[in-house]
């Protein structure tokens, strides 16, 4: 576990999926990539002279014939718009169901995590911006078709599929598709994503996924504006959104100094999430290190994150995690009725689990998640 | 023959050199427009003539004699990039004409054929427009950035941060700039200035606010201004509505070339151009179609100078 994400990135995407799945994918999957195949898009307009609206994410880019999105994945042909990602994996690797992280998702499970390229947000500080803010040009894939995902996440006892790394929203029919093949082998499907997606598509989504974990970047639309190229407002109705469809829902909240760690920020924050999604839902305040346009930036400080902790235990949410940080007493899940430790992590690694179908095995208190597949 | 390739700690260290130290024109930005009506034979056009207003073009531009003006320009050490447009296809790129006058030009000045690379985004497009690929060093090169890759690093200017071509930055020391002369349906009119978008990884980012100040930003990364020598914007065929896409029912035969050093001098006439064809034909502004392309005066500012856009410091010259 040692490994870092970026390094782990960095390994599955070049050498490929081939590896990282031990063979998984066939030599004739592996001969077809980059193949160049087309798949139209859905969640699209056609406009007047070969122009076309995308209604994927709340962008809503206008795009000429010829031109792409602001994820650069997806393009107007003659009027008509393509998904250029659909089916190629850029990344495929089998990670604990903690790393995404969901700690209240079938626990000690694992997910086969996959990823194409593009983003339709531009966060200066993205961990992964070499296939997140590339184009499918610039980075290899490999022809993996949702039958093959669902097929190779059950042969090797996946009990998900994660679509993660890169942003899901802009490979969505790809996503939406192998989640409905995952079920047909009994594989559920987890997003991880920015929540920068329409109403209609993100509803169609919850047909078929189980769980969502959104990166609720910062609580104010100036962050969201100098450092995400995205707006907050839209994200905040993602979250409603999946509450009303009642999805299982986590929050990673990547806290950066003097960026989004006002405790004020925080506070408001966790009283909207107790508010409008309710006490259950688990927040991880996870650290920053330096990264891509952030790179003079410096590590979040612990004790920011503890702090953080501490505010969203004291806003009334049951549920607050520290990531990022090995070892920490707060990688744990604690029973907001009896205070006794319920599952116990280090790292990715669960070293006690008290569980009892779902309950505090200490006080029989329900934990809220989604325990059993 | 060996090119000295900057190293990337060079290129930040130079970050701050100022456009006026590295293009040729005197206080005043001329920006040429050379015109001859017998370019087109029927629905061909005619490369001598073609030669013809580039040699004229260049030759008023510099106030020497062509062939002076590209062995001053150019020579034997220089490799040097030819960045087309071929979004649009074959009926409205860069009319290979033209490129093949400047390679018989740089070809004259000492640069060996094989120094020479046409360069677009993708070699899909350049195929599109009818351009033959050729990635063998014996012979004009010409590829897409899909063939050649992106730096590693990453360039940041203002709100742009992006990988170059490794076309722009490791394989040239020069770069001639062909932009087609046209509007654009987010950016408002895209020419010298917007045309270096195809040495970037990510211009789908950069079209937000009509490319303001996106399209300034990126001209001021510092390979970019150090490289970029010239500017010849295609208006043999031009469109005023619809772009970037060929709409021919908004295009015309402009039968013209305009030159340029001044990538901003050429963007604000191209802009005037466009604003008069436009009225001529019953439509809006720019600016009331909601796509003023403000970045001509952002690249001009005090945070760019990346050229003027002060009319009265532009000399346009028409031959």
């Amino acid at each position: 576990m040692s490994i870092s994400r970026r390094i782990f990135l960095k390994k599955a995407g070049c050498a490929g999926c081939a590896l990282a799945c031990a063979g998984t994918i066939s030599k004739a999957a592996a001969a077809m990539k980059n193949s160049g195949h087309l798949f139209e898009a859905r969640y699209y307009d056609k406009l007047d002279n070969r122009k076309i609206r995308c209604n994927l994410c709340p962008r809503e880019c206008v795009i000429d014939d010829l031109e792409r999105g602001y994820c650069g994945v997806r393009e107007n042909q003659g009027g008509t718009y393509y998904s250029l990602v659909y089916g190629k994996a850029c990344s495929a690797h089998i990670d604990p169901v903690e790393k995404k992280p969901l700690f209240h998702f079938l626990p000690g499970t694992n997910a086969f995590s996959i990823s194409t390229v593009g983003c339709n947000v531009m966060c200066k500080f993205c961990q992964n911006w070499e296939i997140s803010q590339s184009t499918p040009e610039q980075i290899q894939s490999y022809d993996l078709p949702p039958e093959n995902v669902a097929a190779i996440a059950r042969q090797k006892n996946c009990s998900s599929i994660a679509y993660t790394y890169g942003e899901p929203v802009v490979f969505t029919e790809y996503m939406y598709d192998s989640a409905q093949a995952g079920h047909g082998y009994g594989v559920k499907s987890v997003m991880i994503s920015n929540g920068y997606i329409q109403e209609k598509p993100m509803r169609d989504l919850c047909k078929v996924l189980d769980a969502v974990k959104i990166d609720l970047k910062a609580y104010t639309e100036r962050f969201y504006k100098e450092l995400v190229s995205g707006e907050l407002r839209p994200v905040l109705d993602t979250l409603a959104l999946l509450r009303e469809e009642n999805m299982w829902n986590e929050i990673v909240y990547l806290v950066i100094p003097n960026q989004n760690d006002d405790p004020r920020e925080l506070r408001d924050m966790c009283k909207w999430i107790v508010k409008e999604l309710g006490e259950d839902v688990p927040i991880h305040f996870s650290r920053f290190h330096p990264q891509y346009r952030l790179k003079n930036v410096p590590p979040t400080p612990v004790q920011t994150l503890k702090k953080a902790h501490q505010i969203a235990l004291d806003s009334g949410l049951h549920y607050a995690y520290i990531g990022n940080v090995p070892g920490d007493p707060a990688e744990s899940t604690y029973c907001p009725a009896c205070g006794k430790v319920v599952i116990r992590r280090i790292g990715y690694s669960i070293t006690e689990n008290n569980l009892n179908s779902g309950k505090c095995s200490a006080c029989g208190n329900p934990i809220a998640g989604v325990w059993q597949s | 023959m060996a090119l000295s390739l900057p190293s990337e700690w060079a290129c930040a260290e130079a970050d701050d050199m100022p456009r006026s130290s590295i293009t040729h024109g005197a206080a005043k930005s001329s920006v040429i427009i050379a015109t001859r009506s017998d370019v087109r034979s029927g629905k061909m056009v005619n490369s001598d003539s073609v030669q013809k207003m580039m040699d004229s073009a260049v030759e008023n531009l510099f106030r020497q004699k062509a062939r002076r003006v590209w062995g001053t320009l150019f020579s034997s050490n220089d490799t040097v990039g030819l960045k087309v447009n071929c979004l649009a296809g074959k009926l409205f790129s860069t009319h290979q004409e033209m490129v093949w006058s400047v390679v018989e030009r740089l070809r004259e000045a000492g640069v060996e054929k094989s120094q020479i690379i046409v360069w677009d985004r993708r070699n899909l497009d350049l195929e599109r427009a009818g351009y033959k690929l050729q990635t063998r060093s014996n012979d004009v090169r010409c590829y897409g950035n899909d063939h050649a890759g992106f730096t590693r690093r990453i360039f940041e200017y203002g709100s742009v941060g992006s990988q170059l071509s490794n076309i722009l930055y490791q394989q040239c020391n020069k770069v001639i700039n062909f932009p087609v002369l046209k509007d654009h349906g987010i950016a408002g009119m895209t020419g010298a200035l917007k045309n270096y978008f195809g040495a970037i990884n990510n211009p789908n980012k950069y079209h937000l606010d009509c490319g303001d100040p996106y399209i300034a930003d990126i001209n001021r990364l510092y390979p970019i201004r150090k490289k970029s020598v010239l500017n010849f914007c295609d208006a043999l065929t031009a469109q005023y509505e619809g772009g970037p896409p060929f709409m021919p029912q908004w295009s015309w035969h402009m039968n013209s070339i305009l030159a340029a050093t001044d990538p901003v001098a050429m963007d604000q006439i191209i802009w005037d151009i466009i604003e008069e064809k436009r009225e001529e034909n019953g439509f809006e502004s720019l600016e009331a179609a909601g796509r003023k392309p403000t970045y001509i005066a952002t690249a001009a500012d005090q945070n760019h100078q990346c050229g003027t856009n002060d009319h009265e410091k532009i000399n346009v010259v028409k031959v």
